[in-house]
């Protein structure tokens, strides 16, 4: 089989990555993931800067363009291949669209700054050998909670949360909260709350994820 | 009227669907939601915004709230109206998107903690923090970086013309310039261009002088 023309730069462990990763699982993509040995400080050498110019991962290729930020990547995977793997990623008309990206927009910018912190100050510091930063985990758990109490709400009226399909905007939830969930104390934010809990239940099994979850643990 | 904005003119994501609506010389109806009275966490208002933020939109019987999906929406249900703010090309619209998410996820984090710092505080009575400040400035400058050795080669974020990528910036700009961070853009040279071509277009003149 000829190299797939899909290049991902960067560790699965990565949750950037991992969101990528599950997209192009999703929509049955072909793809190789190029590692990026971070510890050496291959992101911030000449040639990846190239591709990725805030010297972070993920990068992708797909023939002549190379792109960067996942949830670019991602929309750009949905809509290149609107008819491959898992339809109606990303909608299949420009009212729907809009519903997935005001969701997708919630995560980006509520659910994932304190996610990111806590999964960070949980996760990986601890890994790092960093000291944590205990009121930043109490401030950022509460800004959580009141993120997860919206959350509730919604998926007690709609399956997922730009309506009954699984989209973009329930993908790009995956990579932080399976840390939180399987990595941490504080599976019970997600799990406590019983449409947050059912949501989190249905979207984590799903095979694509799943596939993800493996190569992480790999 | 089919559509309406609902927000104040003080908060940056308000005027972030103002500029496109301007940009799109699209008709809408401006509700003020009064923040004092907090208006935007009244049953009523959390309806339109579950987050009780503003902005919250309405086009018909769509509804929708955060400003850069409201502005996605607007450039793509409107194609003809106004200012293309999109690229048809998907291999073009696809670098855009890149730079409509460098905005979202690494200019808007340090630029808006800045202009609260900055701007708002001041406008409040209330004590800017000056390590904030000095914290935010420097991660603000390397984004500032990144940006200088773009727009060095492209003369747009996104490429050759004004899209939504562009765009996006324009309400933090409008505050940040107002301050002493408008040195930090000032000193890189094709930014600094950039910015002032940007804040001069005639439609965000009209959306915030309106």
């Amino acid at each position: 089989m000829a190299t797939p023309p899909v290049k991902v730069y960067g560790p699965p462990l990565s949750t950037a990555v991992s969101r990528v990763l599950v997209c192009l699982l999703e929509k049955d993509v072909p793809f190789q993931l190029v590692p990026v040995n971070m510890a050496k400080m291959e992101h911030k050498k000449p040639d990846y800067i190239k591709m990725q110019p805030f010297g972070q991962v993920p990068a992708f290729q797909d023939d002549d363009i190379t792109l960067f930020e996942s949830r670019a990547i991602c929309r750009y995977i949905a809509e290149k291949y609107p008819n491959k793997g898992t339809a109606g990623l990303f909608g299949t008309n420009p009212l729907v669209k809009a519903s997935i990206d005001q969701w997708l927009e919630a995560e980006s910018q509520s659910f994932n700054p304190p996610s990111s912190v806590l999964t960070f100050q949980l996760v990986f510091a601890p890994l790092m050998k960093l000291k944590q930063d205990e009121a930043l985990i109490k401030q950022n758990e509460a800004k959580l909670e009141k993120v997860l109490d919206v959350y509730e709400n919604r998926l007690g009226s709609s399956r997922y949360l730009a309506g009954d399909e699984f989209t973009l905007a329930d993908l790009s939830h995956l990579p932080n909260t399976q840390f939180l969930v399987e990595k941490t104390d504080k599976a019970e934010l997600f799990t406590s709350r019983k449409n947050v809990g059912r949501w989190w239940s249905e979207i984590s099994t799903r095979p694509a994820w799943k596939k993800v979850v493996e190569m992480q643990n790999a | 009227m089919a559509i309406k904005l609902y927000g104040t003119t003080a908060s940056t994501a308000t005027l972030r669907a103002k500029a496109c609506l301007a940009e799109k010389g699209l008709d809408y109806e401006f509700v003020n939601v009064n923040m004092s009275n907090k208006e935007h966490k009244s049953p009523e208002f959390l309806s339109r915004n579950p987050f009780g933020q503003v902005p919250a939109f309405e086009d018909g019987d769509l509804k929708l709230f955060e400003s850069r999906a409201i502005t996605q929406y607007l450039a793509h249900a409107y194609p003809d109206n106004g200012t293309n703010l999109i690229i048809h090309d998907p291999k073009k619209m696809a670098i855009v998107g890149v730079w409509i998410e460098v905005e979202s996820q690494k200019f808007d984090q340090f630029g808006s903690k800045l202009a609260w710092e900055l701007g708002y505080k001041p406008m409040f009575g209330l004590t800017t923090d000056d390590a904030a400040v000095e914290e935010n400035e420097k991660k603000l400058e390397q984004v500032l970086d990144v940006y200088e050795s773009r727009l060095s080669e492209s003369k747009y974020l996104g490429g050759d013309c004004f899209t939504l990528a562009d765009l996006h910036h324009l309400p933090v700009l409008k505050f940040l310039f107002g301050t002493k961070a408008k040195r930090l853009f000032d000193a890189r040279p094709h930014v600094s261009a950039w910015a002032a071509d940007i804040q001069s277009r005639p439609a965000w003149v009209k959306a915030i002088t309106a």
